[in-house]
């Protein structure tokens, strides 16, 4: 639930291209709506124009079929991925005044470490696989600044644990992992410094129906215990209707509703969440 | 000599490129610069970057001395000197204090250097950062930036997994407060060595075509964390079986037969001359 009614990031009218475009789709009047990419130079629109707002405590859903943008959405706020045009704001860096995307790397790197925490759909890009897991945990620290082994390997050994890695498994590396053990390894990284706001893409994708379940229990704890922010995509709708607070839906790269979780599956406005809608029914 | 090469094998247009490059590289300390590394007639990866520096800058004044792990009289080390005596008329000295340039692989000699020599590395793989990142353009940004925790995470998993940094040689090296290097695989022993060294310092990778340089004078420090200092190897209590040294970096000898162990001085020329003085 929303605690308290303050904006904690703000993304403004973000656009994200893949290719140059050509004369046939450079004005987004121009480009068919209901397609993200020109048929002509084979420019994808993976985002067109997204605003919103994330507000404290709350859990926003994202959901929408593959290509619809969500892990693109989720790399633009991370800076995995330069955003063609746009705004994002956070309220924890400077009173929220900036545009994040307009600021020096060194300024990047260091909202990522310590404002930002992410999971990644796939987990070979979240983890460095041949490293132990403490070592994955402590990546995040060492890249804030932290350099005493004593230190790190302690948080990291009480992160892991409450992501019920084992102890004795702890200094494996995650390339023996199982699938849902490597997405809570990458659940205790993102936590590692502590960040106001966890952006978590697809984290039960491909496990198992169990598996999966364990998983959507850790994150519920993981917002009791942490009390953290969360932006949560998934393709599934069971997963959004079990998390999240809030949820937007995207097609072909736009925000195409918004509402409340509840309110979004009782009552659909647009066509195409309603056809989502039944499909989970 | 032989005359039918250019003076030091090369072209006089080749060493001044390569000249440039070790001029940009003394610039700006602990910088790796690229370089269009050449052909040479030794298999790349047997010391082609530290010969084309050294043949690059060598000149009718010059001294010479090649080792290779310590040692003078490895295949390794003839060779080069052979190519390089060929095509020069310089003399060679096993002496480090009578050289002016001392082309080396994994070593740094015994004896201080001082300001009037040139130490030139041999350096499989310069780029400190390279396992932890396996693409060059990324590592370009993270020297760019100054972002060295991958350099860091490597040292933290060598702890976390073995107890302690466990790796005994290329231990990486901050020089001059910004850029952070490869050392080449000189011991641990060897690194506080280059800490404001006299001699200039020259790096040479030649599969890699990188060039780079601790310049004399210049602060090297090898990296470390608050709880786990840099350590050198320990070599308390061990002394030279042959020349009685101590505090040096020893050989550790099995004796097949009687299952013991003794030391030697890995820097044979160093021990040789105790071992002279001794005599005389
Ligand atoms: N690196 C890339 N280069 C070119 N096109 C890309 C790239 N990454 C994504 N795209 C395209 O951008 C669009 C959005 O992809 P994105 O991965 O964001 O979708 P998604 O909603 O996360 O899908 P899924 O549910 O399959 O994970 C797709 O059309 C995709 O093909
Ligand atoms: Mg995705
Ligand atoms: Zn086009």
């Amino acid at each position: 639930m929303m605690h308290e009614d303050t904006v904690l990031l703000r993304a403004g009218n973000l656009s994200k291209a893949y290719g140059n475009g050509c004369s046939r789709c450079e004005s987004p009047e121009a480009r068919n709506l209901e397609k993200n990419y020109c048929p002509h130079c084979g420019t994808v629109y993976a985002l067109q124009d997204v605003s919103f707002a994330l507000y404290t405590g709350e859990i926003l859903g994202i959901v929408g079929e593959s290509g619809s943008g969500k892990s693109t959405l989720m790399q633009c706020l991370y800076f995995d991925q330069p955003v063609t045009s746009g705004e994002f704001q956070l309220n924890s860096y400077k009173g929220g005044t900036v545009n994040l995307f307009e600021e020096s790397d060194q300024v990047k790197r260091y909202i990522r470490n310590y404002h930002l925490g992410k999971v990644y759909q796939n987990p070979m890009l979240g983890l460095k696989m041949k490293f132990s897991s403490i070592s994955n945990i402590a990546e995040k620290m060492i890249s804030a600044g932290h350099r005493n082994v004593g230190v790190m390997q302690e948080r990291a050994s009480e992160l892991l644990s409450h992501v019920n890695i084992p102890a004795f498994r702890m200094k494996e590396a995650p390339q023996n992992f199982s699938g849902g053990m490597q997405q809570r390894v990458q659940i205790a990284k993102a936590l590692s410094n502590n960040p106001p706001i966890l952006l978590l893409d697809e984290i039960t994708t491909g496990l198992d129906l169990s598996v999966q379940a364990k998983v959507l229990d850790l994150i519920k704890t993981i917002r009791r215990d942490f009390q953290i922010t969360m932006m949560l995509v998934s393709h599934d709708l069971g997963v959004i209707r079990m998390l999240a607070d809030r949820t937007l839906v995207m097609l072909n790269g736009r925000i195409i509703e918004h509402g409340l979780t509840d309110q979004i599956l009782e009552d659909p406005q647009q066509a195409y969440t309603q056809e989502l809608v039944h499909s989970l029914l | 000599m032989n005359s039918s090469y250019n003076y030091a094998f090369f072209d006089e247009g080749s060493k001044r490129e390569i000249r440039r490059a070790i001029l940009k590289a003394i610039a700006i300390p602990g910088y790796q610069v690229p370089f269009a590394s050449r052909e040479m007639p030794i298999a790349r990866g047997w010391g082609t970057g530290g010969l084309q520096i050294t043949l690059s800058i060598i000149g009718r004044s010059d001294t010479l001395k090649v080792i290779d792990q310590g040692s003078d009289e490895s295949v390794n080390a003839v060779n080069i000197k052979k190519l390089i005596t060929l095509t020069t008329d310089v003399p060679v000295t096993n002496d480090a204090e009578k050289a002016t340039i001392i082309q080396s692989r994994h070593r740094i000699p015994e004896k201080p250097l001082n300001e009037n020599q040139v130490l030139v590395l041999q350096v499989p793989l310069p780029e400190p950062l390279r396992f932890f990142e396996p693409s060059e353009y990324a590592t370009k940004k993270l020297h760019a930036e100054k972002e060295y925790s991958g350099a860091y995470l490597i040292l933290f998993d060598e702890i976390i997994r073995l107890g302690r940094m466990a790796g005994g040689a290329d231990h990486p090296v901050e020089v001059n407060g910004r850029y952070v290097m490869a050392p080449s695989p000189i011991p641990k022993f060897d690194n506080p060595k280059m800490h404001e060294s006299q001699a200039l310092i020259l790096l040479g990778a030649g599969r890699e075509k990188k060039i780079y340089a601790v310049p004399p004078y210049t602060k090297v420090a090898s990296l470390a964390f608050d709880d786990y200092p840099f350590q050198r190897e320990k070599s308390i209590g061990q002394t030279c079986r042959l020349c009685g040294a101590s505090g040096v970096f020893m050989d550790e000898l099995t004796d097949d037969e009687t299952g013991s162990t003794s030391y030697q001085c890995n820097d044979t020329s160093y021990c040789l001359e105790r071992m002279n003085s001794h005599d005389a």
